[in-house]
């Protein structure tokens, strides 16, 4: 493997790595700063000591998410240097822009929550979680605008003179239309996990407890999980929806890739969608086993006899439109915007435009882009099965008492986070052979002058790292989980706490 | 207006706020062992709760400000941080290796009541506050010595050129004042043995660092040669000597100002040092400009309206949290252990 392999290796490592903690963030915040409202308002014992337990658990979490985030945002200056200097004038500002209004918040906030009690009015302290998970949520939405320019570049126009990629429109880097289907999409994913990690740490509760006087309190937790990530999956299905036709419309290639869908349907014939098919390893061919009639037009387009375009088409127009530089992008001219061929920028310095966007193939992984685009939905299906059986069953004040739920309270955290590793996979490998869409080829993108053994080192020691540190994580949340809840303790108002006495939280 | 020169003064309060808050808890982290020593096992241990007590809440937020000075270099300057963060490869994948095994120690430590547990974290804390101002220092030490650059502005060096004495020195410093730094927020914020072990520390440090400051700037002062340099250089001695003469006269809050005032005067120094450049040249030879490490101006207005809107309002918040956490913490403060099993 060469620099640029190893480096792809790594930020795909480091990436889904950082990715399994973002989502339970997001949602896990998202649900103890509803139950700590419900203490406030109801002072119920229940949901302080629920209020308290889910936050350990999250922030047991959160510190990994944390401590990986900050790998991501240096990453793109060490491995992808070229990358860099490129965009950097579009696409740092989202990055700055994350740290300034996201990061601060969700800082500050947590540490006033996790330190906060007895120290903080309980109203006030109530809203710290809240703006923390305000934080996560505004986190999402610029990495998710500086991602989705690298899926469908807008607001740009490209400056023959400096080589690179500068701002129009800011605006419309921040209101991207794959911007605006990709934030609802994740949002509601990462609510799906939320939900889903407090209905399985639920049901291996109340299983635990199904005969104590706590059952009753784990009940209800498990069942406003399964709500929650419930409701957020129909989210994430009308969103996906939505995203899957936007796809299609700005890359052709990738929704190709998910269907494995080699041959264009012949006029008036619409595309199936298969369920199951083996592929060729290297992705030539498909055999479908279980076909969906029909299914991927709708998909695609919105209607069962919808037109769409297969891989052996789309490698011939995309490679006839990108390497001989017919494709059209917005350039600076003496200070106004022209839409020029690709093959007629030239750089002052000395390069073309097409240095950057000719490559042997425009083809991605398909096999890959194929099986992550079917696990990321069984996955999700299946979470949701889970979480309407499991209302079914403890509807009308039921409990349940089958050891065989413990394999749903296994699952169930578990299917919904890497269903968000599998869509993301997809997502980006389907964006092959490009870093950014249609302008600037991965292949061109790395640090030229980091050596290949410097990546291979890193990317050795982010690896042990990181499972080390994940041994660690579940072991943690293993043993907090089986601690359930602490008994209630009547809370200490900031207004008595003396001077010499023991601190409700320490270090 | 110059968008470009009012950025290239915003990158340096970014580092300003970076090292003036992470500074302290880096020194807190660093000394963990050593004023966190304490008659026995059990006093040792309250002792070091104490510690990271006082940083507890803070330093996620103290971090963020390298975040952000990251970000801010990546808008304003992508040439900056593109050659910059893949020429410091090596320098920040160690950095970033500390801050993570740190990070993941504070927010650790006291989940579990285990021994063996706390030692292992107590080893990262230590290590991982240790290296990354020794490596800052050495980083940012480099950018005004000089650094060898191709005419694509690439960087020619590999890890060992950045080893040189100035920059070795620069580290030091930085770990030094990092150290003294976090000496006066533990005298602030705390009381009882660890105020008076702090204070005596701070001073011996202090003097120390003095040393090796005065030397690393006067060498600087030489090599560039400037008037606003020597201004810098000199606010930051004598900020610093301030800062430790109040610390043995007991005024710590005065010695913890003092310290914050030296932190701001160096960054400033090198950043005179490196005007109009944000990266010498190695012997003078093809410097990374301001002009053209900058992003466009429209990109650099729109980063200058959103600071001017949302800076006040992290200051206000990032005040309200420390006012929230004001009181000094002793080791009467500390509960019993969380014990999960």
């Amino acid at each position: 493997m060469n620099a640029l392999d190893v480096a792809r290796w790594q930020f795909a490592i480091t990436t889904v790595y950082h990715f399994l903690f973002v989502p339970i963030t997001i949602g896990l915040s998202g649900v103890v700063a509803a139950f700590h409202t419900a203490w406030v308002r109801t002072h119920n014992p229940d949901w302080l000591r629920l209020t308290k337990f889910f936050g350990k658990l999250f922030t047991i979490n959160f510190a990994l998410g944390l401590v990986t985030g900050i790998v991501q945002e240096f990453q793109f200056g060490m491995n992808w240097s070229t990358y860099s200097r490129f965009v950097g004038d579009i696409f740092g500002a989202p990055l700055a822009f994350e740290a300034l209004l996201a990061f601060f918040l969700e800082s500050t906030f947590l540490g006033l929550w996790i330190f906060g009690w007895g120290r903080i009015p309980e109203k006030l302290h109530m809203w710290t979680m809240w703006l923390t998970h305000i934080g996560t949520v505004l986190s999402a939405y610029f990495i998710l605008a500086a991602n989705s320019f690298m899926q469908h570049p807008v607001g740009y126009v490209f400056n023959p003179k400096t080589g690179r990629a500068e701002m129009h429109d800011f605006i419309a880097v921040l209101t991207n239309k794959v911007q605006l289907v990709t934030f609802p999409h994740v949002i509601t994913s990462a609510y799906m996990v939320g939900g889903s990690v407090v209905m399985g740490v639920g049901i291996y509760l109340m299983l635990k407890h199904r005969d104590g006087a706590d059952g009753a309190m784990y009940r209800r937790a498990t069942r406003i999980g399964a709500i929650v990530a419930l409701v957020a999956s129909v989210g994430v299905i009308i969103s996906g929806d939505s995203q899957g036709k936007i796809m299609t419309e700005v890359q052709p290639m990738k929704m190709a890739a998910a269907e494995a869908l080699y041959d264009t349907p012949a006029d008036g014939t619409c595309a199936n969608f298969s369920v199951l098919s083996i592929g060729s390893l290297d992705g030539s061919k498909a055999t479908t086993i279980i076909p969906v009639p029909c299914l991927l037009s709708f998909l695609a387009t919105g209607s069962f006899s919808g037109h769409v375009d297969g891989i052996n088409n789309l490698k011939q127009s995309e490679a006839a439109y990108f390497s001989t530089g017919d494709a059209k992008v917005p350039v600076l001219v003496d200070g106004k915007v022209v839409d020029t061929a690709i093959k007629d920028v030239k750089l002052d310095n000395g390069k073309t435009l097409l240095d950057y966007t000719n490559m042997p193939s425009y083809t991605p992984n398909i096999p890959l882009a194929y099986w992550m685009f079917r696990f990321m939905m069984g996955a999700g299906f299946l979470t949701m099965a889970f979480a309407v059986g499991l209302l079914w069953v403890t509807r009308a004040g039921k409990s349940i008492s089958n050891k065989r739920w413990m394999w749903v309270a296994i699952l169930t955290p578990l299917l919904p986070v890497f269903a968000n590793s599998f869509g993301w996979i997809f997502t980006e490998i389907g964006r092959q052979p490009w870093i950014v869409y249609g302008l600037l080829g991965t292949s061109s993108a790395v640090s030229p002058t980091v050596s290949a053994a410097s990546v291979w080192f890193s990317m050795i020691v982010y690896t042990l790292v990181y499972a080390v540190l994940a041994v660690v994580e579940v072991k943690l949340f293993l043993t907090y989980t089986r601690h359930g809840a602490d008994p209630f303790e009547e809370p200490v108002n900031p207004k008595d706490v003396d001077e010499d006495q023991p601190l409700q939280f320490a270090y | 207006m110059n968008y470009q020169l009012i950025w290239f003064a915003l990158i340096g309060v970014l580092w300003t706020a970076y090292l003036v808050l992470e500074g302290f808890d880096f020194g807190v982290g660093s000394l963990l062992s050593v004023l966190g020593k304490g008659k026995d096992a059990a006093d040792t241990e309250k002792r070091r709760r104490v510690m990271l007590t006082t940083i507890g809440p803070h330093w996620d937020g103290n971090e963020v400000w390298l975040l952000t000075a990251g970000g801010a270099t990546f808008a304003a300057f992508p040439v900056w941080y593109a050659t910059m963060f893949s020429g410091f490869y090596l320098a920040l994948f160690l950095i970033l290796m500390a801050l993570i095994v740190r990070n993941m120690g504070f927010e650790y430590r006291h989940k579990r009541d285990d021994d063996t547990w706390r030692r292992n974290w107590d080893i990262a804390i230590i290590i991982g506050s240790i290296l990354p101002p020794l490596l800052l220092g050495v980083a940012l030490t480099n950018l005004v010595r000089g650094l060898p650059l191709d005419a694509q502005a690439e960087y020619a060096g590999n890890f060992f050129t950045l080893l040189n004495p100035m920059s070795l020195l620069g580290g030091l410093v930085v770990l030094g004042l990092s150290l003294v730094h976090g000496t006066h927020f533990l005298a602030m914020k705390t009381s009882g043995e660890i105020r008076e072990q702090s204070r005596a520390l701070g001073t011996r440090v202090g003097l120390v660092t003095t040393v090796l400051a005065v030397v690393l700037l006067l060498w600087v002062g030489l090599a560039v040669g400037k008037v606003s340099v020597w201004v810098g250089i000199v606010v930051a001695a004598v900020s610093l000597l301030f800062g430790i003469f109040m610390n043995t006269k007991g005024k710590e809050g005065l010695a913890f100002i003092g310290t914050s005032v030296t932190m701001a005067a160096a960054v400033a120094t090198y950043f005179f040092a490196l005007y109009p450049n944000v990266i010498n040249g190695k012997d003078g030879k093809n410097a990374l400009s301001i002009e053209a490490a900058s992003s466009t101006e429209m990109t650099l207005k729109i980063m200058t309206g959103a600071a001017l809107v949302f800076t006040p309002i992290v200051l206000i918040y990032t005040a309200w949290s420390y006012w929230v956490f004001r009181k000094r913490i002793s080791t009467k403060n500390i509960p019993a252990a969380v014990s999960v099993h």
